[in-house]
């Protein structure tokens, strides 16, 4: 008998094939012309605009809203692109409530900021979709940069790099390119293989030579690439998991959210993906919603949140706790963990609700589960790294790091905001830094 | 609520709201229409001499300028005076007139310059009932090509000619609607007074072209690849026609005769713009062909509103409440000292005012690390471009400086009396005060 939302455990095909398809498209479809036309007629071309200072890439949102505006989305895209090679991805993924769109005078004055991130959306896709190219390489370099990585920070760093005209060789350990944005961002956010196809695009401009499954540590050392390269930037991301430290974490249906979220978007076909029918979610941030938001999605029949803080200390934005709340999911806030309860599999998670100071308060509560989702952060993974500051690369200026030689940026690195488009910034940054220390050694 | 009855040149309407002479009043069955939706008057499309009608293009006739969200701001035309018989124009004015007594029905004309061409047509459109004829003078495309319209209206003896000719001929009242494309629109007026008019209408349609095709590389509207200029018409023509209708009003020898206010009329407060500048009514088009003849419902319950709360009893008591204060420049109070202040708590930061003051005025606004933003006085000549600059209505107010205080732009006193160029001591042609 076919599964459905009812059918306990773990398992796979709880929904029909038109429900996995509606439920995984885009969760904002584009904007057609019209209506990007009507939305960017509503920005009022700031002066020093607050957008672009919340920008973390400092993208000219004005000018390419104008840009849109007078019927030329090919040079909005430009503008974007010229400071933010992924600015296709961001357009998609970027918390815009928190950035551009909160800072938007728009927003100050009626409540409503212009959709930056929408308008982004339809200008990079307008030019994505032209084919080709649009930047090109200056004269060769003859030197050679290693970046580990290719997520966010590591295919930015490549990108300047190679228009530097430099040649670039990017190792990474997953089968895919992307990072993150292949493996850690909801489907729904992102559909259409768009990672891929964003990455193949920014391959184009040549001189940048793509090697997989090839991993820091593993299968090549530090030392070596040091030897064979002018400079190695790391933009290895956060490979490790926490884990909650609660006794019963080891029984079956324990898992990472980022392994959930991972599996879900390499699924070839999403109903044979299994999902619990009753889903503990713990943690606060993007991973947590975004795990959260794609089990209900995926069919699970209660899906309940669990964060050790307040509402206000998570770090999922308003915006994304609303949706995941209107796809259903239950947020308790204020609440940890104690025991996971089960023979062989969970059964229950048993939760204590305590302070904002973590002092527990002596409450319990006890709440069904065949599925327990860890999203309680990531951690630095691997040794022969160069120094650390609070668990991270320790970096100054733009991602210089304690080796001569080699720079880091994006989660990996100390100080970022462990987003998208903060990676992006700093990927770039340092390659402006590895350019500009290279051709002053002449 | 307010009685919004008209009597222009002795045609009474129930509301000052005419529908100008143009594509919707080109039939009878738009004309009814018209008035069902509440219309106090139409000016029917412009009758020509009989025999073969006119012939229009077969491409767009109508070409346009948009704002956001494809508001149409403004709209040009190269549509000829009505293509249709003319027996069957006169015969659907006498049906509707006589359906419709209590509505104003004027039939605009445009035949050739010669006495007899008037002549005839006036006798026959005085059997329809119709209540004054309006002498269409304006039209700047292809008519005038033809030696009428504003070809007429462009040579104030012309505007004489025809005038005379037709009150020799009719006894209707006639509106004498004057061309735009001219240079001073008190010369056609008062040649158009010296030939008898018992009334001007203005403006017609500004010649045009609303924007050019840059693939085609050719004028639009285009026909066939090629583009000839059009009349403008629709909001963007507002002011022009404003002054127009000021500068008639204003003028000592012009006095007392009657204007119908043309131009951009979209809502009830641009029609009381044109009211308080010396129109006794209003003639639209442009709103109607934009949003459909309801838009009269809105004209009517705005203007009667706010006749009700500016406590006049009458749209005559309106007329011309403006005029007295349109002045020339040199009559205008240099004593007048205003500096522009910002209200911080209705602010949203955009800087809009900074960036327009500093880049292209007076270098008068400052801008501080947190985006506050405030006038520097001893720079702010008040030329109220932060005011027009500012998205948000109120924020940047124009506050006079009280009479006695220091002006810190000039270090002088601001003087309480009225002082103005003829006088002021810089003018070289200044004569001594009195």
């Amino acid at each position: 008998m076919a599964a459905n939302a009812l059918t306990p455990g773990i398992v796979a095909g709880r929904l029909s094939p038109r429900d996995y398809a509606t439920n995984f498209t885009d969760l904002h479809p584009p904007l057609d012309p019209h209506e990007a036309q009507v939305a960017a007629d509503r920005c009022y071309f700031c002066h020093d605009a607050p957008c672009i200072a919340a920008c973390p890439t400092a993208i000219d949102i004005p000018l390419f809203i104008r840009q849109i505006a007078t019927g030329t989305p090919e040079a909005a895209a430009m503008t974007i692109f010229s400071q933010n090679i992924l600015g296709g991805m961001c357009a998609r993924v970027c918390p815009t409530e928190t950035l551009c769109e909160e800072a938007c005078v728009r927003e100050t004055a009626e409540g409503q900021p212009v959709r930056i991130g929408q308008l982004q959306r339809h200008a990079t896709d307008r030019l994505m979709a032209a084919g080709g190219h649009p930047f090109t390489r200056a004269a060769p370099t003859g030197r050679r940069v290693a970046v580990v990585g290719a997520g966010p920070a590591g295919l930015a760093c490549a990108h300047r790099l190679a228009m530097k005209g430099h040649e670039v060789v990017i190792l990474d350990a997953r089968q895919r390119p992307g990072g993150l944005n292949e493996y850690g961002i909801a489907a729904y956010k992102t559909p259409g293989g768009f990672a891929q196809a964003e990455v193949d695009w920014l391959l184009r401009i040549g001189g940048i030579t793509m090697r997989t499954g090839v991993m820091l540590g593993r299968d090549v050392t530090l030392a070596d690439l040091r030897a064979e390269h002018d400079a190695v930037f790391l933009g290895i991301g956060l490979g490790g998991v926490g884990t909650l430290g609660t006794p019963g974490e080891d029984r079956d249906g324990v898992a990472d959210a980022v392994g959930f979220i991972a599996d879900l978007r390499q699924a070839a076909d999403l109903a044979a993906l299994p999902v619990g029918r009753d889903v503990v979610v713990i943690g606060g941030g993007m991973t947590a919603i975004d795990a959260a938001v794609q089990a209900r999605l995926l069919g699970a029949l209660n899906v309940t949140l669990v964060y050790r803080r307040s509402r206000e200390r998570m770090n999922a934005s308003r915006y994304e706790q609303d949706l995941a709340a209107s796809k259903g999911v239950h947020i308790i806030t204020n609440a940890q963990p104690v025991a996971i309860h089960g023979n062989g599999a969970v059964r229950e998670v048993e939760f204590e609700y305590v302070d904002d100071d973590l002092t527990p308060t002596g409450v319990r509560f006890r709440l069904a589960a065949d599925q327990v989702l860890r999203a309680i952060g990531q951690r630095l993974a691997g040794d022969d790294l160069p120094a650390l500051a609070q668990g991270r690369i320790a970096v100054t200026g733009a991602g210089r790091s304690s080796l001569p030689g080699v720079w880091a940026g994006g989660d990996c690195a100390a100080g970022g905001e462990d987003l998208t488009v903060t990676a992006v910034a700093e990927g770039r940054d340092a390659a402006e830094d590895i350019h500009a220390t290279l051709m002053a050694e002449g | 609520m307010a009685d919004l009855t008209t009597n222009f040149i002795g045609i009474t309407s129930p509301n000052p709201f005419w529908l100008a002479s143009a594509p919707p009043t080109d039939k009878e069955y738009n004309v009814r229409r018209a008035f069902e939706a509440g219309w106090g008057g139409v000016v029917w499309k412009t009758l020509g001499e009989d025999g073969p009608p006119v012939v229009n293009v077969n491409g767009p006739r109508y070409g346009a300028v948009w704002g956001a969200d494809r508001r149409l701001l403004g709209m040009n035309n190269i549509e000829l005076i009505t293509d249709r018989p003319l027996a069957v124009n006169l015969a659907e004015i006498a049906r509707v007139k006589r359906d419709w007594p209590d509505r104003a029905l004027v039939v605009s004309l445009m035949v050739p310059m010669n006495e007899g061409a008037w002549r005839d047509i006036l006798l026959r459109v005085e059997d329809t009932g119709c209540d004054g004829v309006e002498l269409n003078f304006g039209c700047p495309h292809g008519m005038s090509e033809r030696g009428m319209g504003s070809a007429v209206g462009q040579v104030p003896d012309y505007v004489r000619q025809v005038t005379q000719w037709c009150k020799t001929h009719s006894r209707l009242p006639v509106i004498v609607k004057l061309t735009p494309n001219i240079t001073d629109i008190r010369q056609p007026a008062q040649a158009a007074r010296d030939g008898g008019a018992d009334a001007v209408s203005l403006i017609n349609t500004i010649n045009s072209i609303t924007g050019v095709d840059l693939d085609l590389f050719a004028p639009e509207p285009t026909i066939d690849g090629k583009g000839a200029h059009g009349g403008y018409c629709g909001p963007a023509v507002k002011p022009i026609a404003l002054n127009m209708v000021a500068e008639i009003a204003r003028t000592p020898s012009l006095a007392g005769l009657p204007i119908s206010g043309i131009g951009g009329v979209t809502t009830w407060r641009d029609a009381a713009e044109f009211l308080a500048l010396g129109a006794g009514n209003v003639q639209v088009c442009t709103a109607a062909m934009t949003y459909g003849f309801k838009v009269v419902q809105e004209m009517i319950s705005g203007l009667s509103q706010y006749l009700d709360e500016k406590g006049l009893g009458s749209v005559q008591a309106l007329v011309g409440r403006a005029v007295p204060n349109v002045s020339d420049w040199q009559q205008l109070n240099l004593n007048y000292v205003t500096k522009a202040r910002i209200d911080e708590d209705l602010c949203i930061g955009c800087g809009r005012c900074f960036a327009a003051c500093e880049d292209t005025s007076h270098q008068a606004i400052a801008m501080s690390p947190e985006r506050v933003f405030s006038v520097r006085d001893e720079e702010c000549v008040a030329c109220n471009l932060c005011v027009n600059v500012c998205p948000v209505e109120g924020c940047i107010t124009m506050e006079r400086l009280a009479p006695g205080t220091i002006d810190p732009r000039t270090g002088r006193e601001v003087r309480a009396e009225h002082g103005d160029w003829t006088t002021h001591p810089d003018n070289p042609g200044a004569c001594a005060a009195e």
